[in-house]
């Protein structure tokens, strides 16, 4: 189907997009490698010469590294299990006959509208605050300790604040792929006496399959950027630290620019190996 | 007797869905009614639901101190300029992808989206010393070609699974029938494509409008949008529950509000890909 | 009246100084406290009496510091004035990065700036920072809660008989925890207490070679005596809890004691926001018999980027914001009590700002703050509640992260000391000070 001519059309046509995105990538992915072998401290003068490997063996050989890695796995897992878990039931229950579906369901995606700042403010301090918390309110009324939420389980806490902001994602997008389920199949599965569990094991989950991946892949780019969360709620303090936050604590709050990019680089190293996973799954998923 | 089953069914699937979706939205819905108390009101052990004297004070606290229609309107400028623009970046790039796909179709479409995955903070300074250079910090089009940068992976990677759909006969008839490339996609692809194409446009807006480090990092007084305003709203001295939430919903509310009249386009467009 | 008349001459003099004046447009970034909100109500003032205008960036704390860091290390422009601490001040300055205020008109009055605030934003003896308002840090107690337990409050009193006090008059089923302090991470935040509460103990942050010092008996003291007190007396959550929080429950009648800045007074006895505001009583920052207090000093000022444009502007609205005439007009429209505090002799010399019940404590506490002896044993930098070098806001926030996960009793003291000795000495090392 495709002559020549239209595929010579077609290259000059992806050239803007392809064009921008590799400046747009390879400007700054220059510029953090030159600066990660550099001793660049912009509140000592800027660039003070080159330094070889040492900012990536600080990086690494700090107490910080480690545990920031653990955390940043643990967000992203945490989410992700959640998201999708209770995305699958959501979807479920949201496609089944009810009165005020329309309404349901726009209760249900609000909280993707909301800007990730002002809902870990609002958490922070109208829900998981250990005296005025909404959710210290509840735990006294039930004669329990209040917890402290952003101490306690610190966490947990952000796999929730973030999961709440990105259960609508998920919901949706599995939403859209249930309704295109064929309801024939499902309801001959029903008249021969298969089990609901049954149903969702053989036929609802397989046929959720590409949607799941999509999800996945989606969320996990945004998730490991999670910054805005951290930065509001615990600012990094018990064991929140992600791979993004000590990057950030690295080059704004020690203005250490040079450590800093060296961090940038794990964690683009970081990103690729997640990725490699992911499009593993998906290559298999999206190939038509 | 099947029909009573239904019902019953019907009516244990109401109850369970607006409960979990009451208890979804409840942190929104509690932001908002604290908006309407007073600060003493707003901290009251036990907490009063809706029977406190409602007040418009937060509100007009907020309004005095901040201009808050430039906030408004640099966020709608720069989410909505962001978007049409990678828009028309995305839509040949969407086409050439879907109807020429070659053997490195799905590398490309795979590298676009792991552009995202760079931290931002790590190039911060080289993005800002750049800026400068090109004298556009603080000002709107920084942030919109920024933001467009940001999302456009996404909007080629949605505009792509959107353009899949559409059955490549159809444009053959167009070709026969002597369009032009031009024609080809103006007249015939994007009419078929309108439904996906709201569907990005409406998702990267919300992108951009949430999108809180480089609207904040690369802003001072002429182009800051509301990412900026609620920072000057977070923890300042005294008690600020009420003038926090009053300056969260007017920060949410634009966006909530679009959100809300055009779900239907939204979620019908929001596949990604996912649905065959 | 006086302000009026001021008014005109002051318009008429720009007029003839400046030989028609452009009428400038300044970019102002300054942080989300209660007299810089005030400021930003009181603005036509400066522009009715110049013909300048402002535009204001208020951005939370860390964003600012953020922000103007940033913009200044980048030469970005950005901003006219940035609204910078007694930490970044000697630092820009030392860079080139600020303007000198070595000119500043002879009505505006620059020897009246109290002695240590001056001290404090000054680089090799000249000023690159106009304070606008200054801080220590002192004790405030409710009355009431006292006399109940049966107690005094000793003007100067010592850390042993502030923890017995708050043992005295904790009170669990009411809700009242004798004594609040600062738990949270950041250096600005719990870092900024610890450290000045480590002073009194004889703890420093480096010796003279720039050592880490985290591996001594006095900062085991200084965590162990918190940490013990603390959990005796202190509020659920403390880990987590910052100035803000501590003063909304101390504002709610939940606390006994606070040590704080100096210009929580002034919130804490506002009968508008306070439950407990004819309650209070105050009191110098406890010491431990060593010769130290734990009170810092801490003062925002603003100051000039160099290489801005509207230099002269920027000036005039310097002049016009940190002036005396300044602190009238907040005391016309808002009473005495609520004027910036602590940046001006003057001000404690006006017989009606002495009528403000925490105004000599204010003073006491900042007379007694000395930011180039903070110590006990000799150290090689500036500043009480944190070390006027570039690295230290970064090591210091990290430090006190690993402080605050001990209050959260998620670690002990010991493997928090020995953490933070790691990391000062590694960020130390990478710096090229060792």
């Amino acid at each position: 189907m495709a002559t020549r001519q239209s595929r010579s059309a077609a290259r000059l046509m992806m050239a803007p997009a392809v064009i921008l995105l590799l400046g747009w990538m390879l400007v700054p992915l220059i510029m953090t490698l030159l600066f990660s072998f550099k001793k660049y401290l912009p509140l000592r003068g800027g660039d003070l010469g080159w330094v070889g490997f040492d900012n990536y063996i600080r990086f690494v050989s700090s107490s910080a590294f480690w545990p920031s890695i653990y955390a940043t796995l643990v967000v992203v897992g945490g989410v992700l299990i959640i998201t999708v878990g209770f995305g699958i039931l959501l979807a479920i229950l949201l496609n089944q006959p009810m009165w005020g579906q329309g309404i349901v369901r726009i209760l249900v995606i609000a909280p993707f509208f909301v800007m990730p700042t002002v809902s870990a403010l609002v958490w922070k301090n109208m829900f998981m605050d250990p005296v005025n918390g909404l959710l210290a309110h509840l735990w006294k009324f039930f004669g329990a300790t209040p917890i402290e939420w952003l101490s306690q389980a610190s966490l947990q806490s952000i796999v929730m604040i973030v999961s709440w902001q990105w259960l609508p994602f998920a919901t949706l997008i599995l939403l859209t792929a249930i309704q295109s389920l064929d309801s024939e199949q499902l309801e001959a599965a029903e008249m021969d006496g298969a089990p609901p569990l049954k149903r969702f094991g053989y036929i609802t989950l397989p046929h959720l399959g590409r949607a799941i991946t999509v999800v996945v892949l989606i969320q996990t780019i945004f998730l490991l950027s999670v910054f805005a969360e951290i930065f509001v709620t615990t600012g990094g303090a018990f064991g929140t630290r992600t791979l993004t936050y000590l990057i950030y604590q690295r080059v704004l709050e020690s203005q250490n620019v040079g450590l800093g990019s060296a961090g940038g680089v794990y964690a683009i190293i970081l990103a690729n190996i997640v990725a490699i996973f992911l499009m593993r799954a998906v290559g298999k998923n999206l190939d038509a | 007797m099947a029909r009573a089953v239904t019902r019953n069914r019907k009516i244990v699937n109401t109850a369970l869905a607006w409960g979990i979706g009451l208890l979804i939205f409840f942190p929104i819905l509690w932001t908002i009614l604290t908006s309407f108390k007073t600060e003493a009101q707003a901290i009251s052990d036990p907490p009063v639901f809706l029977a406190f004297d409602w007040t418009l004070e937060n509100y007009g606290i907020v309004l005095e101190r901040s201009n808050y229609m430039r906030f408004l309107w640099n966020s709608v400028i720069i989410a909505g300029g962001s978007t049409v623009l990678g828009i028309i970046v995305a839509v040949p790039a969407a086409w050439s992808m879907a109807f020429v796909p070659s053997r490195r179709t799905k590398d490309i479409l795979l590298w676009m989206l792991s552009t995202k995955m760079l931290p931002a903070v790590g190039v911060l300074y080289p993005i800002y010393l750049i800026f400068i250079r090109l004298g556009i910090l603080d000002s709107r089009t920084g942030l919109v070609i920024v933001l467009m940068l940001m999302n456009l992976p996404i909007i080629v990677w949605m505009l792509y699974t959107y353009f899949r759909e559409i059955p490549g006969e159809i444009l053959e008839a167009a070709r026969m029938d002597g369009a032009s490339l031009k024609n080809e996609i103006v007249h015939v692809l994007m009419p078929m494509a309108v439904p996906g194409i709201a569907s990005t446009l409406l998702l990267n807006f919300i992108l951009a409008w949430n999108e809180a480090f480089w609207t904040l990092n690369l802003t001072a007084a002429n182009a800051a949008p509301l990412t900026a305003f609620i920072a000057s709203y977070s923890s300042p001295e005294g008690l600020f529950f009420a003038k926090l939430s009053a300056a969260s919903t007017m920060a949410i509310a634009p966006i909530l509000i679009l959100g809300w009249f055009s779900q239907k386009q939204l979620v019908s467009g929001l596949t990604f890909g996912a649905v065959k | 009246m006086s302000f009026r008349k001021a008014s005109f001459a002051a318009t008429a003099m720009t007029l003839v100084t400046a030989g028609g004046a452009l009428a400038e447009t300044l970019t102002i970034a300054t942080v989300n406290n209660g007299d810089m909100i005030r400021m930003q109500g009181l603005t036509q003032d400066f522009t009715d009496r110049t013909g300048h205008t402002v535009e204001w960036v208020t951005l939370e704390e860390n964003v600012l510091r953020q922000r103007v860091t940033t913009d200044i290390a980048a030469k970005g422009g950005s901003f006219d004035i940035m609204t910078i601490g007694m930490y970044e001040t000697p630092i820009w300055a030392a860079n080139g990065w600020l303007v000198p205020l070595d000119d500043l008109s002879a009505e505006y009055d620059a020897d009246d700036i109290l002695p240590a605030m001056a001290n404090g934003l000054s680089h090799e003896g000249t000023l690159y920072a106009a304070p606008f308002y200054g801080e220590s840090s002192m004790l405030m107690y409710r009355t009431d809660l006292m006399e109940k337990a049966g107690l005094e409050m000793p003007k100067a009193p010592t850390w042993q008989f502030v923890k017995e006090a708050a043992a005295a008059m904790t009170d669990r089923d009411n809700d009242i925890n004798g004594i609040c302090l600062r738990g949270k991470a950041g250096w600005g935040e719990g870092g900024a207490f610890i450290t000045a509460m480590s002073n009194s103990f004889g703890a420093r942050w480096f010796d003279e070679d720039w050592n880490a010092q985290f591996d001594t008996q006095a900062w085991a003291d200084t965590l162990n005596f918190y940490v013990d007190m603390m959990t005796e007396s202190g509020p659920a959550g403390y880990a987590t809890n910052g100035f803000n929080e501590n003063l909304s429950l101390f504002q709610q009648g939940k606390c006994g004691m606070w040590i704080d800045a100096t210009v929580a007074a002034s919130f804490v006895t506002n009968p508008n926001e306070s439950t407990v505001a004819d309650k209070v009583g105050f009191a110098l920052a406890p010491d431990n018999g060593l010769g130290k207090r734990s009170n810092w000093l801490w003062a925002w000022a603003l100051a000039i980027p160099a290489g801005t444009q509207k230099e002269a502007a920027a000036k005039e609205f310097i002049e016009w914001a940190t002036s005396k005439s300044y602190i009238e007009l907040v005391a016309a429209k808002e009473g005495w009590a609520n004027v910036p505090p602590g940046t001006r002799t003057s001000l404690y010399e006006n017989p009606e700002y002495q009528s403000v019940p925490f105004a000599q404590m204010t003073l006491d506490s900042i007379l007694s703050a000395d930011p180039k002896n903070p110590t006990v044993d000799p150290v090689p930098y500036v500043g009480i509640q944190f070390a006027a070098i570039p690295e230290f806001a970064g090591i210091a926030t990290e430090v006190s992260q690993e402080f605050s996960a001990v209050y959260a009793g998620q670690q002990t003291v010991e493997e928090a000391l020995a953490k933070a000795q790691a990391l000062t000495n590694d960020a130390m090392e990478a710096a090229g000070y060792r």
